[in-house]
């Protein structure tokens, strides 16, 4: 299991207090260049480790920012600490995004994050519990996290310890029926400690959501399953935050966050093919730039 | 007498190419054959298939236990569906789906396995699929082929099409030498003798197949002769070609890339174990016990001692020559 970054977890406490402290636009700046730091984090690990997913990455990486840096309340050098909030990243493939969350966080070294991939490492293709703190659960087969949010919200409740739980799918992974099973029990049980945001990039695998199995009209969906429904846009911090406050009405929140596949560099934005693709030298320096 | 040899340096192929292929060849004189697959296009070679059929490729999305029932449900309709998914999703999130609407229904669906094993190396246990045999072989009525190379990936798809019947293909994307001939048949039910031998078998599956080809060749040199066993199907299992090694060659060791509680080497050992007093040999069971740690294909089959050296040394082992 890695361990906490002391100083790097009290850079981020004092970033945190700065975020939240400050007005709209000061906060859009900080949590941008947070984000950016992120993306650039990912591209090097991706880039070094010869495989990736790059544009689920960096669709999420706004959502995983603000979550982390603005919403959540966590303590990285304490990770399991029961009335935390939870977080889930169902789509688990997106694991270098969350690894770089974390690790800018100090929930382990940032250091540790050249290791992605490389034998023996802690930090898998996929997150893994056991070995990586700030990780709640194993995902990376689509359709896992939500019925496991769902649990630990009616846990929180049980313990009345006020966690709040969040769990992000992709939009490709709500065509799994274990989510809607999951749906159903969430406002069935009224968990209002609970917000599904759903990174809603419109691509998946090998296609557009709506040309593979379409999930329009996502928004009447979810709230027919009985969900507070929120659309959002995916990469505006501000209204993310908003987005992200506790439910009004008693029920689960789903977010719809609107986002862009690959975010953040043109070449990648918004392309099938980036799913997973790595970045050749040349595309690598390019983004670099790009991201700064 | 059988001798296949494999050199060190042959080259290495994907079977998925061999499968796309001869898929589309027959698709083309046989207008029943469809392919199911979930969002895995791509990774499952049938972008191909696809171009040439649009009609006969149904993409279910992200919706392995949904693609599994269609599949079932396209088969009662008189097709004969590929249904084609990365190994792990396709058994594991689909399991039920495997016994009621395919085994126990047998509808006669193919469900291939795709980059089985632990081809997806640094993606982790979520994407390894090793416990397929342990899952599957208690399924009556579902076959099980495990091809060891591009060939014997042709044969199975055209088994499958001449005599639909439910069917598991592991379709291998970790590159392998070839281990048999162009247009090689595979006989239902049988083991393939890779190699003839008398002092010791090595019963292996899949991409175990040259490897134990290289520890027979190398056994050879220390004056050894070992037998070597292509076990191409799992189920039915050739409980003959095994009882025929306990009984003239006196040790048995296995090779998966599987997880050994519930997989070749143990059906294996359940057919030595029941054999008659002086013919229950020594046995050594070659495959995975514990979820992979980080690392690549080839790093892996090393750290779980699936080698052709360990194959070799659990044979000196087996043999109380080492
Ligand atoms: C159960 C399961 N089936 C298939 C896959 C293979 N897979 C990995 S990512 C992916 C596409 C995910 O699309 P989406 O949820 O939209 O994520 P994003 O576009 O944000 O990366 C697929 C099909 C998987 N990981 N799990």
């Amino acid at each position: 299991m890695l361990t906490a970054d002391a100083s790097q977890a009290a850079t981020w406490r004092s970033l945190r207090q700065e975020v939240l402290a400050g007005d709209a636009d000061s906060r859009a700046v900080t949590l941008h260049e947070r984000a950016q730091a992120t993306r650039r984090s990912i591209l090097k690990m991706i880039t070094d480790a010869g495989q990736g997913h790059i544009g689920g990455d960096f669709s999420v990486t706004d959502i995983l920012t603000v979550l982390f840096d603005a919403v959540m309340n966590v303590d990285p050098e304490n990770p399991r600490q029961e009335d935390r909030d939870h977080f889930i990243l169902s789509k688990g493939h997106c694991a270098a995004a969350l690894y770089s969350t974390l690790a800018h966080s100090g929930f382990f070294p940032v250091s540790e994050l050249d290791t992605f991939m490389a034998p023996l490492s802690a930090l898998n293709g996929h997150p893994n519990r056991v070995k990586v703190p700030g990780v709640e659960t194993n995902t990376g087969p689509l359709g896992h996290g939500l019925p496991v949010a769902v649990g630990t919200a009616i846990g929180a409740k049980l313990l009345n310890n006020g966690a709040r739980v969040f769990v992000v799918t992709g939009d490709g992974e709500m065509q799994e029926g274990s989510n809607w099973e999951a749906l159903m029990s969430a406002s069935h049980q009224k968990l209002d400690n609970l917000t599904v945001v759903v990174d809603r990039n419109r691509l998946q695998q090998g296609a557009r959501t709506e040309e593979t199995n379409g999930l329009d009209p996502l928004d009447a969906r979810l709230a027919a399953f009985g969900m507070e429904v929120r659309v959002v846009d995916g990469h505006n911090y501000n209204d993310l935050i908003d987005a992200l406050r506790p439910s009004t009405t008693g029920s689960p929140v789903a977010v719809i966050a609107n986002t862009i596949k690959g975010k953040g560099v043109s070449f990648i934005e918004d392309r099938v093919e980036w799913h997973h693709k790595v970045p050749s030298q040349e595309q690598t320096l390019q983004a670099f730039q790009e991201l700064s | 007498m059988t001798t296949t040899t494999v050199l060190n340096d042959a080259p290495t192929f994907d079977n998925r190419q061999d499968f796309a292929d001869e898929l589309i060849a027959l698709a083309r004189t046989n207008d029943r054959i469809v392919a199911v697959c979930n969002d895995s296009v791509g990774s499952s070679n049938l972008t191909k298939f696809r171009d040439e059929f649009p009609d006969r490729l149904i993409n279910v999305g992200i919706a392995e236990q949904n693609m599994v029932g269609v599949g079932a449900g396209l088969a009662n309709a008189g097709l004969i569906p590929f249904v084609c998914a990365a190994g792990p999703f396709l058994t594991g999130r689909s399991l039920e789906q495997i016994k009621a609407d395919v085994a126990y229904s047998q509808h006669n669906v193919i469900l291939c396995g795709m980059s089985p094993g632990m081809a997806y190396g640094e993606l982790g246990p979520t994407h390894h699929s090793v416990e397929d045999f342990s899952w599957l072989r208690p399924l009556p009525g579902l076959d099980i082929v495990v091809p060891a190379d591009g060939a014997q990936t042709r044969a199975a798809v055209r088994n499958a099409v001449a005599d639909p019947r439910p069917t598991y293909i592991r379709v291998g994307r970790f590159k392998v030498p070839h281990v048999s001939e162009d247009n090689v048949g595979l006989e239902r039910g049988k083991f393939v003798v890779a190699r003839e031998g008398t002092d010791v078998t090595i019963i292996a599956t899949g991409t175990e197949v040259s490897r134990a080809l290289w520890a027979a060749a190398s056994l050879a040199s220390e004056g050894v002769s070992a037998r070597v066993l292509n076990a191409t199907y799992l189920s039915p299992l050739d409980e003959e070609a095994i009882k025929d090694a306990a009984r003239q060659t006196g040790a048995i060791v296995t090779a998966e890339e599987a997880n050994v509680a519930g997989g070749l080497g143990a059906a294996v050992a359940s057919v030595v174990g029941q054999l008659e007093d002086g013919a229950r040999v020594p046995m050594r069971i070659l495959g995975l016990n514990h979820f992979a740690p980080t690392g690549s294909t080839a790093f892996l089959l090393d750290h779980f001692g699936l080698t052709a050296d360990h194959i070799t040394a659990a044979a000196r082992e087996v043999l109380h020559r080492d």
